[in-house]
C-alpha cells in the first residue's frame, strides 16, 4: 500500500469529484463537506463547480464538485469546466481526484476512469449506487477492481451515507492508477476488466422499469405526461392555497393585524413615516394587499401571497427532479421543441424558470450550443412568469376564474411558441439533436427532497424578500416625490392609448424591473377591469426581466446578445399588449 | 441477420452495433456514451414523427435524436 504520504507526495489539499453525469457526485460532495448543493436525478444538474471543505485545522481539505462528463474532450460549457479544473489539478501537488462511478453502468463509466488514470493524477474510485447495482443483479468484485486499476476502489450508497466513512478513512491512500493501455481506445481493455470483476445475474425487468418504459412510449407516454402536468398544477394549487388559508393568512390576520393597527394609531394614522411603514389606510383599516407600507404589504406579498406557492412549487419540482421523470418528459416533447429551435432537454431549464428565471437561465448551460442557450434564455425571460409573479396573478385574476386566468397564460404560451419560431429562423447557429441518458426511476428520499426545498426557499427569503421591501420603499418615495405621476404623463400615449391602462400602471412597470410579484401587487389598488388586469399581467411578464434575471442574462449571454434579447422583449411586449387591447 | 439502423429497428428488437456512420464528432459522442461497434443494443421505443429513439445499452437507457440514430448501423438478431 503505497500511500500518498509515503511515496513522498504532499498531504492532500484539494479533492476533485469527477464522473459521468448523474452518478451522485453532488450527493457525495454534500456528504463530505456538509455543504448542501442541489442534487437531482437527471444528467446535468451541476452546471458550475461548487466548493466546500472536509476535515479540520491542518487537515482541512478543499472539495470541488464539478459537472458530470462522459469524456475529457468537452462538448458543452459545463464539460469544459471539468477539463480546466482537472488540468489544473494535474499540475498542482496535493490534488487528488475522486472518480465517482455508477456501479450499475460500470462499462461506460470505466471509459472515463481509464482516461483519468492516463492523466497520472492520484485518485480514488468510488463505486456509487452500489445498492441499485445489487438490485439489478450486478455483482462487482471491488477488491479485484482495485488490484487491476491500482487505485483504491470503495463501494458507496451516497444517499444513505453507506461507505462514506470508508472513503474518508482512505483518502490518504489516493494514488496514481497503474493500469495502462496502448492506443487511444480503451474499450477492449474495459471488456477484459469487466470479465474479471463483474458478474451479471439476469433478473426480470423490475416493476419500476416497466413503469419507466410506459412513460416513454409515445402512445402511453403523452397521455401520462398530460396527466402528470395536470396533477403537478393541482398539487401546487392545493399546497399553496392550503398554506395560505390555514397558516399564513391567519398569522397575518390574527397576530400581525392588531400589532400593525396599534402601530398605526401610535404614528397618528397619517404622515410620511406612517405611509412608509403602514401605508394608506383604506376605510380606516389596513389592507394587506393595498396599503403598501413596508410592514404591511411589504411583508404580506412575499410571505403570505408568494412564499406558499414557492414552497409548493419547489416541493413538486424536487419530486419530479429526484424521480427521474424530467429526462423522459424531455424525450416526449423533443419533436415539439424543435419547432422553436431547441431539443427536448430544454424543457428542464424552462421548467426551472417557472419557479424563478434565474436558475432557469443558469440551467440553459445543459444545452450544447450558444444559439440554443440564447433561444432558451430569451424565450423564458419573455414568456415564462416566475412562481412569485404567477402567485400574484392568481391572486388578482383568481376571482374571475378561468375567464381571467386563461387569456394570460394562453397568450404567454402563444408568445413562447411564436417568438421561438421567429427566432429559430432569425438566429443563426446550430441546434444539435437530443442525446442524453435516461436515468432509472428512483423513489425520492423524503429527507433529501425536503432539504432541497428548504435550500431553495431559503434562497428566496434571502434574495427576494429584501428586494420586495426595498421596492415598497421606493414606490412610496417615487409617489411622494411625484416621479410616478410625472413619468405617467410622459408615457401616457403608450400606456393609455396603446395598452389601455391607467397612468398609475406606469409605477408597476417601473417596479417590475425590481420585482415582478410586487409590480403585479401594485395593480391591486388601481381598480382595474379584468381586461386591464390581463393586459397588465401579460405586459409585466414580457417587457423586461427583473433585475436578478437581468444580471444572470448579462453574465450568460454577454452584452451584445443581452441587448438583442432586450429589444425583442420590449418590442414584443408592447406589440402583444396592444393586440390584446384590441382583441379583448 | 438483418442489417438495419437504430432509427429503423422495431421497438423491442435487439442487435449488435456494426458501424457508426457520420462525422468523428458525432461518433465520438456515441462511443463515449457506450454505443460503439460490437456492443449489444435493444431498442426500447421510438417517438412518433421521427422523434428521439430510446436504446438500452447494458443497464443504461439512452435517448438519441433520430438523425443520429440513423447513423448507428446494427445487425439485428
Amino acid at each position: 500500500m503505497a500511500q500518498n504520504g509515503k511515496s513522498g507526495g504532499p498531504p492532500i489539499q484539494k479533492i476533485l469529484l469527477i464522473g459521468n453525469p448523474n452518478v451522485g457526485k453532488s450527493v457525495i460532495f454534500s456528504r463530505l463537506t456538509g455543504v448542501n448543493v442541489i442534487a437531482s436525478n437527471y444528467p446535468g444538474t451541476t452546471i458550475d463547480f461548487s466548493r466546500g471543505y472536509t476535515g479540520h485545522g491542518e487537515n482541512r481539505i478543499e472539495v470541488i464538485d464539478v459537472p458530470g462528463t462522459y469524456s475529457l474532450e468537452p462538448v458543452s460549457p459545463a464539460e469544459k469546466v471539468v477539463v480546466e479544473l482537472l488540468n489544473r489539478a494535474v499540475e498542482e501537488r496535493g490534488s487528488i481526484v475522486i472518480n465517482v462511478i455508477d456501479a450499475t453502468n460500470l462499462e461506460r463509466n470505466l471509459n472515463l476512469t481509464l482516461r483519468l488514470i492516463k492523466k497520472d493524477v492520484p485518485m480514488i474510485i468510488v463505486l456509487n449506487l452500489w445498492d441499485e447495482a445489487k438490485h439489478t443483479g450486478i455483482t462487482i468484485d471491488a477488491e479485484k477492481l482495485e488490484e487491476i486499476l491500482g487505485a483504491p476502489v470503495i463501494p458507496t450508497v451516497a444517499v444513505t451515507g453507506e461507505g462514506i466513512k470508508q472513503l474518508v478513512d482512505r483518502l490518504q491512500e489516493a494514488k496514481r492508477g497503474t493500469y495502462r493501455f496502448a492506443g487511444e481506445e480503451p474499450w477492449q481493455e474495459i471488456g477484459k476488466i469487466l470479465d474479471q470483476t463483474q458478474t451479471l445475474t439476469h433478473r426480470h425487468h423490475t416493476f419500476m422499469e416497466r413503469v419507466g418504459d410506459l412513460t416513454i412510449h409515445p402512445w402511453t407516454g403523452i397521455p401520462l405526461a398530460i396527466l402528470i402536468m395536470y396533477a403537478v398544477f393541482q398539487v401546487i394549487r392545493l399546497i399553496g392555497e392550503g398554506l395560505i388559508g390555514y397558516l399564513f393568512e391567519p398569522i397575518f390576520e390574527i397576530l400581525w393585524r392588531p400589532a400593525m393597527m396599534a402601530l398605526s394609531r401610535l404614528l397618528g394614522s397619517a404622515g410620511t413615516l406612517h405611509d412608509i411603514l403602514i401605508g394608506q389606510l383604506i376605510d380606516g383599516r389596513i389592507d394587506f394587499g393595498q396599503s403598501f407600507g413596508i410592514l404591511t404589504t411589504g411583508l404580506f406579498v412575499p410571505f403570505a401571497a408568494v412564499l406558499p406557492y414557492i414552497i409548493a412549487f419547489y416541493f413538486v419540482l424536487s419530486f419530479l427532479e429526484d424521480s427521474g421523470y424530467l429526462p423522459r418528459l424531455a424525450v416526449l416533447v423533443d419533436k415539439f421543441l424543435h419547432v422553436i429551435g431547441l431539443h427536448g432537454m430544454a424543457i428542464i431549464p424552462m421548467f426551472l424558470a417557472c419557479g424563478c428565471n434565474v436558475p432557469g437561465v443558469l440551467a440553459t448551460r445543459i444545452l450544447e450550443t450558444r444559439r440554443e442557450r440564447f433561444l432558451a434564455a430569451t424565450l423564458m425571460s419573455i414568456s415564462i412568469p416566475c412562481m412569485a409573479q404567477t402567485a400574484m396573478i392568481f391572486g388578482l385574476l383568481g376571482p374571475y376564474g378561468s375567464r381571467g386566468l386563461f387569456p394570460v397564460f394562453i397568450t404567454l404560451f402563444i408568445v413562447w411558441v411564436a417568438a421561438g419560431v421567429l427566432m429559430r429562423n432569425l438566429v443563426r447557429g446550430e441546434s444539435p439533436e437530443i442525446f442524453t441518458e435516461i436515468p432509472a426511476y428512483r423513489f425520492p428520499h423524503m429527507r433529501v427532497m425536503l432539504k432541497k426545498v428548504w435550500m431553495r426557499v431559503r434562497w428566496f427569503l434571502k434574495e427576494a424578500v429584501p428586494f420586495v421591501l426595498a421596492g415598497v420603499f421606493i414606490v412610496n418615495l417615487l409617489y411622494t416625490a411625484g416621479v410616478i405621476p410625472f413619468l405617467g404623463r410622459l408615457a401616457a400615449p403608450v400606456v393609455t392609448r396603446l395598452l389601455g391602462l391607467p397612468l398609475d400602471a406606469v409605477g408597476a412597470l417601473i417596479i417590475g424591473f425590481l420585482r415582478k410579484d410586487l409590480a403585479v401587487g401594485m395593480l391591486a389598488p388601481l381598480d382595474l377591469s379584468m381586461k386591464q388586469l390581463i393586459i397588465a399581467s401579460v405586459v409585466l411578464t414580457m417587457y423586461f426581466p427583473c433585475v436578478a434575471t437581468f444580471a444572470v442574462l448579462l453574465k450568460e449571454l454577454g452584452v451584445r446578445d443581452m441587448i438583442k434579447a432586450a429589444i425583442i422583449m420590449i418590442a414584443s411586449a408592447f406589440l402583444v399588449g396592444a393586440l390584446l387591447n384590441l382583441i379583448l | 441477420m438483418r442489417m438495419t439502423d437504430l432509427a429503423a429497428m422495431h421497438a423491442g428488437e435487439s442487435g449488435t452495433v456494426t458501424r457508426l456512420d457520420g462525422g468523428t464528432g458525432a461518433s465520438k459522442r456515441l462511443e463515449d456514451m457506450g454505443i460503439r461497434p460490437g456492443v449489444r443494443v435493444t431498442k426500447i421505443s421510438g417517438q412518433i414523427m421521427h422523434g428521439p429513439v430510446i436504446v438500452g445499452v447494458g443497464s443504461a437507457r439512452l435517448a438519441i435524436g433520430h438523425g443520429m440514430a440513423r447513423r448507428v448501423v446494427v445487425a439485428a438478431d
